[in-house]
C-alpha cells in the first residue's frame, strides 16, 4: 500500500522490515520503486523514503540520508541510496562514499529516468522537467513554493529563459498527460510529452 | 487607529519615510518605493544617499531574513523588483552626480545554465554598493567571459550556476584565464545554489559567495585589499 502523495511529500515512509537490502529513496520515487518491486518480484528490497519536499531544499538531503543510513544500517545486509546528486553539489556522493553505501548515478531523477547517457547527450538546458509525481504535485512543488499562486507576475522571472516543459512520463496515463500540458500552459511554455518509463532507476535496482 | 493603508508617505519626516521605505521594500511594494524615492529627491537628498540609506539598507534586511529562513525566494524577488524600480529613477542621477565607484564587475551564468535569478540579484546589489556591473547574461561560453573582461577592463569576474551539471564549467573559465596569463588580474567570485566553499577553492576561485550580501561584502574586501596592495607597491 503506497501512502498518499501528501504523506510522501511531508513525512516520507518507514521501512517494512522485510528484505535484506534497504533502499533509502526520495518520497517522489516511492510509487515507481514499489511498482518495480512488485513487477519484478524484488522481495529482497525493502524501502524507506525521506520526505519528497527535500526536492525544494536540497541542502537538507545529505544530512537526512546520513541519519537514515546510520539508523538502519545494523538491520540490513546492505543499503542503497536512491537519490541522484539532486542539487547537493556533490556533497551527497561524497557522504555516501564516506558511509560506504552506493547511490544511483546522475545529476537528478530527470536524468536517470531518461537514462543518464541519453539525457546528457541532449544538452537540453532550456527545458523544464516534470515526472509523474511532479505533475501530480505541480502546485505543491512548483506553483506555490515559487509564490505564483500569490504573485503570478513573477512567472517570467523564473521561467522567462525556458522554452518548453518536458513531461517525462513513467506511466501511460492520459489524465496526467492533460494535466502536464496544462502545467506548461500555466508556465507559458511549449509542451512535450516524452515517455521514459523507469530508465536507469530500473537498471540500477535490478543490479542489487 | 490608522492602519497601514492610511500612511501618506509625503507626510512622514525623513527618518520615518526611510523606515517606511524599508518596510515597503520588505513587502515588495514597487509603486510605494518609487514614490518614496521621488519624495526624498524632492526634499534635496543626494541620489547616492537615497540609494544607500533607503534602498540598499532595506534590501540588506531582506537579504538577512532570506538567509535566516524568514523570507523565501518569491518575497525576495518582489523586494528586488521594488528596489529595481527605485534604482531606475536613481541611476541617471547617480551618473550625473558622480557617485563613488568602487570597482567594475563582469557577471554572467555559465555555459548551459539559464538560471539568472541569483545573478540578477547579485548584479543589482553590487550596483547598489557602488560597483559598475556589466551583465553578460546567461549561457556564456568561456570566450564571452574572456572578451568581456578584456573589453571592460573589469576588476571582478562573477560566475553563477544553479546546476550541478553546469558548475564545473567555472573551472574551464578559470583555467583558460590561467592559460592566458590573466588570472591574477581579476578577482573571481562564484555563486549558485549547489556550490560551496570547498568547490570554490577547488576550482581556483578567489571566493564562493553564498548570497548577494556576501558577494557585495567579499567584493568590497577584495577591492580594498587590491587598493592597499597598489598603494604599498
Amino acid at each position: 500500500m503506497i501512502p498518499s502523495d501528501t504523506v510522501l511529500t511531508e513525512e516520507g515512509i518507514g521501512p517494512a522490515h522485510k528484505g535484506r537490502i534497504l533502499l533509502i529513496a526520495c518520497g517522489a520515487l516511492a510509487r515507481e520503486i514499489v511498482d518495480l518491486k512488485e513487477a519484478n518480484g524484488w522481495t529482497h528490497l525493502d524501502l524507506t523514503c525521506l520526505p519528497a519536499k527535500y526536492h525544494l531544499w536540497p541542502d537538507k538531503i545529505t544530512e537526512a540520508v546520513t541519519e537514515s543510513v546510520e539508523k538502519h544500517r545494523d538491520s540490513y545486509d546492505d543499503i542503497f541510496v536512491v537519490y541522484a546528486d539532486c542539487g547537493t553539489g556533490g556533497l551527497l556522493e561524497q557522504r555516501c562514499r564516506e558511509l560506504g553505501v552506493e547511490m544511483i548515478p546522475g545529476p537528478h531523477c530527470y536524468s536517470f529516468f531518461e537514462g543518464n547517457n541519453t539525457f546528457a547527450a541532449r544538452e537540453e538546458f532550456t527545458a523544464f522537467y516534470l515526472t509523474d509525481f511532479l505533475v501530480r504535485q505541480f502546485d505543491a512543488f512548483v506553483w506555490k513554493p515559487m509564490g505564483l499562486d500569490r504573485h503570478p507576475e513573477l512567472r517570467d522571472m523564473y521561467f522567462g529563459n525556458y522554452e518548453k516543459l518536458v513531461y517525462q512520463a513513467q506511466t501511460e496515463d492520459p489524465a496526467l498527460d492533460a494535466k502536464a500540458e496544462d502545467c506548461a500552459k500555466r508556465l507559458g511554455l511549449a509542451y512535450e510529452r516524452r515517455f521514459t518509463g523507469y530508465g536507469d532507476l530500473k537498471t540500477e535496482l535490478a543490479k542489487l | 487607529m490608522a492602519d497601514e493603508e492610511d500612511i501618506i508617505l509625503s507626510e512622514l519626516d525623513d527618518e520615518e519615510l526611510v523606515l517606511q521605505m524599508h518596510d515597503d521594500l520588505y513587502d515588495g511594494l514597487k509603486e510605494e518605493i518609487e514614490e518614496g524615492v521621488r519624495i526624498l529627491l524632492d526634499r534635496g537628498w543626494a541620489p547616492y544617499d537615497v540609494l544607500t540609506k533607503a534602498l540598499v539598507a532595506g534590501m540588506t534586511i531582506v537579504g538577512a531574513d532570506f538567509r535566516d529562513g524568514i523570507l523565501f525566494v518569491p518575497e525576495v524577488l518582489l523586494a528586488a523588483n521594488a528596489m529595481k524600480a527605485g534604482m531606475a529613477i536613481l541611476k541617471p542621477l547617480l551618473a550625473e552626480t558622480g557617485a563613488p565607484k568602487v570597482g567594475k564587475m563582469v557577471i554572467g551564468t555559465v555555459k548551459g545554465d539559464i538560471h539568472d535569478i541569483g545573478k540578477n540579484l547579485v548584479g543589482m546589489m553590487m550596483e547598489g554598493a557602488g560597483f559598475e556591473v556589466v551583465d553578460i547574461g546567461i549561457n556564456n561560453p568561456v570566450e564571452n567571459y574572456i572578451s568581456a573582461l578584456e573589453r571592460e577592463d573589469a576588476d571582478i569576474l562573477g560566475m553563477s550556476a544553479l546546476l550541478t551539471t553546469t558548475m564545473p564549467y567555472m573551472k574551464v573559465v578559470i583555467d583558460t584565464m590561467k592559460e592566458k596569463g590573466m588570472r591574477e588580474d581579476f578577482i573571481v567570485l562564484v555563486g549558485g545554489a549547489p556550490l560551496n566553499e570547498e568547490f570554490g577553492k577547488a576550482i581556483g576561485a578567489d571566493a564562493y559567495c553564498r548570497d548577494a550580501a556576501v558577494a557585495v561584502q567579499t567584493a568590497k574586501d577584495f577591492m580594498s585589499r587590491k587598493h592597499n596592495k597598489l598603494a604599498a607597491g
